[in-house]
């Protein structure tokens, strides 16, 4: 090996060492930022107790251009058939980690204890909008399928996929207990007094008030009650926390 | 205004660091304790980074409503595109922006209320900061003064002045804890307790609109601020930032005959 060749290769090899120094040091940056979020959930937990309410608003107020984000017309062949027979063939599946598996036609579900409640939908992107909600408590549902003392995440699987593609990644969500059991934490069938739209999630839509809209599945079409969500898609909990979003989207 | 002596001067914050003459009639004097300067430094990364990532967030719905909701036809103010070098990271992200944002907005809160600690504990904001009503008498002179680019010298620059007071208290008291409630205000975990505070903003949409005009407020006060520290001597206000030590000018009037 003459001089000339000892030195490209020094320089080569420091250069790649600088990368990896860089990108080992970027890396830790990166999770030192994402350190915060830990913080900022844990403080959120602290201060706000368990069930106090997110703001109701007056009927007066509801939102006349209510914004539909996300998906708003789902491509899936299985929601296609079943949007066609207006959802008459619908059953949302309860499962997982409870005692008593639940199947539930939409009409079961309107049986089941409900509330009714005019909030305000606060997307990541900055914007606010207003509308009422009517759907069936999802605590009770929990109780009714009884959940295992393991169970510590509550899914929402959906039908939806943003890339409009049979076989796109499905959109996903999921919420701890804390949530799942909050009073205004509910499955929606009805909007602004009416069944609720495509646009906005049709037939079911989750109402989980005190966290950003990307927590609102839409379009749920199972709903599974798990130790831990590592194993599911990305293991970050849901379709935009595996984007780099927030798991836990209270600000 | 009358002159300020060294008799009359009000508890002059020495710190325990007696002035130190220098040639020429100019003097050393200490001016920032160590917290002062490692906080308003911390507070220069932490505003710049929540500035840059915030105009990053902005960019994902570049629009200001007023009231509860966003009126979607009819927005208060509606920005073009932001362009990509004032944003963090570069280029539209707003996952990564929002982790900047709430990283930093840790270091604005947790290093605000230990500066504000301070500077109620000691006193400090009392004696440097809080106009006195002889300063408030001598406000419109002192504007006329600025007005003319005319800086206080000699040992009326010993304390800050009257415009300088506002503009520090209106800052530190008003504007940059407005930066924090209007936020809070945006979280929706947060509205389930802090109601009164969202309906004092005036709903969701008036307090981010808020949160925008306290960030650009701040703005404003970035630029004259540096834009004053340069102009009245770059390398003094630099070195009183870093080492705490200010050099004093003697008044041109007083260098008559000086053979310096």
């Amino acid at each position: 090996m003459n001089r000339r060749d000892w030195l490209s290769r020094a320089l080569a090899t420091a250069g790649v060492m600088t990368l990896a120094a860089c990108e080992r040091a970027g890396q830790a940056g990166q999770r030192l930022l994402v350190s915060a979020e830990d913080l900022t959930r844990r403080a959120q937990r602290l201060i706000i107790p368990r069930d106090a309410l997110a703001p109701e608003y007056d009927i007066s107020e509801i939102s006349s251009d209510f914004r539909a984000n996300g998906s708003i017309d789902p491509a899936a062949s299985d929601y296609v058939a079943l949007r066609d027979a207006g959802f008459a063939d619908y059953r949302l599946e309860i499962g997982g980690l409870v005692e008593r598996p639940l199947s539930l036609s939409l009409a079961e579900l309107r049986a089941r204890p409900s509330r009714t409640q005019i909030t305000k939908h606060d997307c990541v992107e900055g914007w606010t909008s207003i509308g009422q909600w009517s759907g069936a408590k999802l605590g009770d549902l929990l109780d009714e399928a009884g959940l295992k003392p393991e169970a510590k995440y509550i899914v929402f699987y959906c039908f939806d996929a943003l890339t409009q593609t049979e076989t796109g990644p499905r959109y996903y969500e999921s919420i701890d207990l804390i949530d799942a059991y909050h009073p205004q934490t509910i499955l929606a069938y009805d909007m602004n007094g009416e069944t609720l739209p495509v646009p906005h999630g049709a037939p079911l839509r989750l109402r989980v008030e005190r966290q950003l809209g990307y927590k609102h599945a839409k379009y749920i079409r199972r709903i599974e009650a798990v130790e831990s969500f590592d194993h599911i898609a990305g293991g970050q909990g849901g379709y935009w926390p595996d984007r780099g979003y927030e798991w836990y989207a209270g600000i | 205004m009358s002159e300020i002596t060294a008799e009359t001067a009000p508890d002059r914050p020495t710190d325990g660091h007696p002035d130190r003459p220098l040639p020429g009639g100019r003097t050393d004097t200490y001016r920032h304790p160590p917290l002062v300067r490692i906080s308003h430094w911390l507070n220069v990364v932490a505003v710049v980074v929540l500035i840059m990532s915030g105009l990053n967030i902005l960019a994902a719905h570049p629009q200001l409503y007023w009231g509860l909701r966003s009126t979607f036809d009819d927005p208060w103010v509606a920005f073009g595109t932001i362009p990509s070098w004032v944003m963090l990271p570069q280029g539209r992200n707003l996952a990564e922006a929002r982790h900047w944002h709430f990283f930093f907005a840790w270091v604005f809160v947790v290093n605000g209320l230990i500066y504000l600690a301070y500077g109620f504990v000691t006193r400090r904001f009392g004696r440097r900061l809080w106009p006195t009503g002889a300063d408030l008498k001598g406000f419109w002179p002192s504007v006329k003064e600025h007005a003319r680019f005319h800086f206080p010298k000699d040992d009326e620059a010993r304390t800050y002045n009257v415009i300088q007071k506002l503009t520090y208290v209106a800052m530190i008291l008003i504007v940059l804890p407005m930066m924090l409630i209007t936020g809070l205000s945006m979280s929706p975990g947060f509205n389930a307790i802090g109601g009164i505070l969202l309906d004092l903003m005036g709903g969701r949409q008036s307090a981010r609109t808020l949160h925008f005009i306290s960030a650009a407020l701040i703005v404003g006060f970035i630029v004259i601020h540096v834009g004053l520290v340069i102009w009245t001597g770059l390398y003094n206000n630099m070195r009183a930032m870093i080492t705490g030590w200010f050099v004093i000018e003697p008044s041109p009037r007083k260098n008559e005959g000086d053979p310096s």
